[in-house]
């Protein structure tokens, strides 16, 4: 079994929340773990990216070589595009469909949707839509685990041992809320049908 | 045995607290910053009372910890490489003096310049002081070379240099920890002669570190840090430094290597091990993370015999960072690219924080300086470089810590006016004080603007030693209180705050004004910590 994952995103955006929910989940199902995270001058709004890997054997390199990737999964749209080439053949693109606009030149959002739909595993979900229908806005990045967590080799019961490992200092009613985004992620991309082509 | 997830900078503060030791000492920067705030949060490290508190730069950093190791007690010190300039000279001479309580000099090297000025490579530094390196290959070495490191610098007698790189500083992976040892009783040196350069003792001190080369080559030929693998195929061997050995491997994941392959991670070179590849291979790839320095000496002026490839022939990038992509490259195998990123997609760099006070700094220094044309701001490093770049395009230089300030005397000097420095409060306390000193003396017609936001805010917000003596700092350094200036960067306070720079950039001497508002991360932090507390 090998996972190998890039998180994508805008500094500030929390995809280390995301790469640590996932890093404890595979704690508790005693995988072997790499993740390569982005500190420093990239963090003030820039593009930044974490390299995670999961397997059942060694690990090697702290980094994916290029198509070799499982998995995109990106907390903004246009993030998602800048590592294709990592991307393998069979790999899934899961981004949420929000965009971080704090540049200029933004491209069109229909143009990156359009791009993103090349792709032949991808899931689109308004992550943000869907925590504010859940009642906790600030849940968006776990509900895109949630929906991510389908193409990721680690039983539920162990992402939410790891989300509760988590946020456990931050109080039950915490844990609970990130614990329901998760399933409303994952149940979104479920009832999607996984909208590959 | 437990195992946790770490860091390797964090694996690194583990194995040293883990390792006995009494007291860290760190300027932040990244990637090393996380090394002493992971000591900082550690239960364990405040139990057992080790020392942790930042220090104003690396050089006193450095100092600080051979002071402790002349106390007998064992002392890390850690930095960035660029920092390792800064602490040069107790760095170099430490090896001079020799230690007594272990010392070990953590730089961390940044490839590729993520976050930094240069690439320089920290293992020149450390064949420069004639002392042993190592560079771990993975977490687990990270923090066995950090857990072991203090007996092998009281065992050799001097300071040892761990070299890290970005990508292991910042990656996470399974650690084992080891029982915990002992700190070392305060004691005093049996010859109270060791630490004292003169030149008389200096020499004596010198010959035998020149002497005990031969030594550390012998304990680095028997590390199990180094190891040499047996191949069939002789037609190349491999020699894989430190995290290039992970890029290696990983080209080799599912078969084993068919090549010899020599691992290194502790110097000087191990020369037998060296010279037993070399003699029985054809070519020799060398693959290392920074500079080509390992390559360079087996290629020798005038390459004679086995040929040696690596960044100097072109099988490897010259510059940069590696990864798995280039090392397969360089051994022939194939890399399967994914698709191409869109031909449209912008660049997305850093910038300022919204509502970062810096932006009101630079809005209100724009607006006093547009009459006299651009080109005349010099500025520093941290969060505020990024004034650089548009709508701001504010500053005209980023040097090395605490050189706005120099720089703008010496362009004063040669007629420059108005001569602007831009640098924030805790740059200004790790290398700009002196300056400023310069300037006083000289009666500089310079203008000083401190941007005070109460943190080191660029590596994540380490408290400042700045904070709340800036104003005692300058006067104490001679400004004259008349052109010491203060206000807040608020866009309410705007035009005030360009009537105070344009009032002081006509006055013919030192002026400092000093911009004081706390960083924006800072405030929205606390404010969480308050709220959630609350509810």
């Amino acid at each position: 079994m090998k996972n190998d994952i890039i998180l994508s995103g805008v500094g500030g955006q929390g995809i280390l929340t995301i790469a640590a929910a996932i890093g404890m989940a595979a704690l508790e199902s005693e995988l072997y773990l790499k993740q390569a995270e982005v500190h420093g001058m990239s963090q003030r709004g820039g593009s930044v990216h974490s390299n995670l890997r999961l397997s059942d054997k060694e690990i090697a390199s702290d980094l994916i070589p290029y198509g070799q990737a499982d998995l995109i999964l990106s907390v903004e749209p246009m993030e998602s595009l800048r590592y294709l080439p990592y991307l393998s053949e069979n790999g899934w693109l899961v981004t949420n469909s929000k965009p971080c606009i704090n540049i200029p030149d933004y491209p069109d959002i229909d143009k990156i949707i359009k791009e993103i739909k090349k792709n032949p595993n991808y899931l689109i979900l308004d992550a943000v839509k869907i925590a504010t229908v859940l009642g906790s806005p600030g849940s968006a990045n776990i509900i895109m685990l949630g929906a991510a967590s389908l193409f990721i080799d680690i039983a539920v019961e162990y992402f939410e041992k790891g989300i509760q490992k988590l946020f456990c200092r931050k109080g039950e009613e915490v844990v609970k809320v990130n614990i329901d985004a998760f399933h409303a992620g994952r149940n979104y991309a479920l009832n999607k049908g996984s909208s590959g082509k | 045995m437990q195992r946790l997830m770490l860091l390797g900078d964090e694996a690194i503060g583990q194995g040293a607290i883990d390792g006995g030791m009494s007291g860290i000492y760190a300027y932040p920067g990244t990637p090393s910053t996380e090394i002493m705030e992971y000591v900082q949060n550690s239960q364990e490290a405040a139990e057992k009372e080790i020392l942790r508190e930042w220090s104003a730069n690396e050089k006193t950093a450095m100092e600080a910890a051979l002071g402790m190791s002349y106390a007998g007690k064992r002392a890390m010190v850690c930095m960035k490489h660029v920092g390792l300039n800064v602490a040069a000279d107790p760095f170099i001479n430490s090896a001079i003096t020799g230690v007594r309580g272990g010392l070990l000099v953590v730089s961390a090297d940044d490839p590729s310049m993520h976050s930094s000025q240069n690439e320089q490579d920290s293992r020149f530094y450390g064949k420069f002081a004639m002392i042993p390196v190592l560079e771990p290959s993975n977490q687990q070495e990270a923090y066995n070379m950090a857990y072991t490191g203090f007996e092998l610098s009281e065992k050799l007698g001097v300071p040892v240099l761990i070299r890290i790189t970005t990508r292991l500083s910042h990656s996470r992976s399974g650690v084992e920890k080891q029982q915990s040892k002992s700190q070392r009783e305060l004691s005093l040196p049996e010859d109270l002669k060791q630490f004292i350069l003169l030149p008389a003792n200096a020499r004596g001190r010198y010959a035998n570190l020149v002497k005990s080369q031969t030594a550390f080559e012998a304990v680095a030929e028997d590390s199990k840090f180094n190891e040499l693998y047996p191949g069939k195929n002789k037609k190349l061997g491999i020699i894989a430094c430190g995290i290039a050995y992970n890029y290696l491997m990983e080209n080799f994941r599912d078969q084993k290597p068919e090549y010899p392959i020599l691992k290194i991670s502790h110097y000087p070179l191990p020369r037998k091990k060296v010279e037993k590849l070399i003699g029985s291979c054809k070519e020799v790839l060398v693959i290392e993370e920074g500079y080509p320095i390992v390559e360079e000496m087996l290629k020798g002026f005038q390459e004679k015999g086995t040929k040696i490839k690596g960044r100097l022939d072109g099988s490897l990038p010259r510059v940069g960072e590696l990864d798995p992509n280039h090392v397969a490259i360089s051994l022939g195998i194939k890399v399967s690219y994914g698709s191409k990123v869109p031909g449209f997609l912008p660049e997305r760099p850093p910038a300022l924080c919204k509502g970062c006070g810096h932006i009101d700094v630079f809005n209100a220094l724009n607006e006093a300086m547009k009459k006299y044309g651009g080109g005349k701001v010099f500025s520093d490093i941290g969060c505020y470089t990024l004034g650089a770049l548009p709508p701001y395009n504010a500053i005209n230089s980023c040097v090395d810590m605490g050189a706005s300030v120099t720089m703008a005397v010496g362009a004063a000097d040669a007629g420059l006016k108005p001569s602007v420095a831009v640098i924030g409060d805790s740059t200004f306390t790790h290398s700009g004080m002196t300056g400023l000193l310069d300037a006083v003396y000289k009666k500089s017609s310079v203008t000083l603007l401190i941007s005070d936001n109460y943190t080191t805010a660029m590596t994540g917000g380490q408290s400042s030693l700045a904070t709340n003596r800036l104003e005692q700092i300058c006067l104490g350094l001679g400004v004259e209180k008349e052109h010491l200036r203060t206000f807040v960067p608020l866009k309410k306070n705007h035009g005030d705050n360009v009537k105070i720079i344009k009032k002081e950039l006509k006055y013919n001497g030192v002026s400092v004004i000093i911009a004081q508002r706390e960083c924006i991360k800072n405030v929205l932090k606390k404010k969480k910590a308050k709220g959630k507390l609350s509810s």
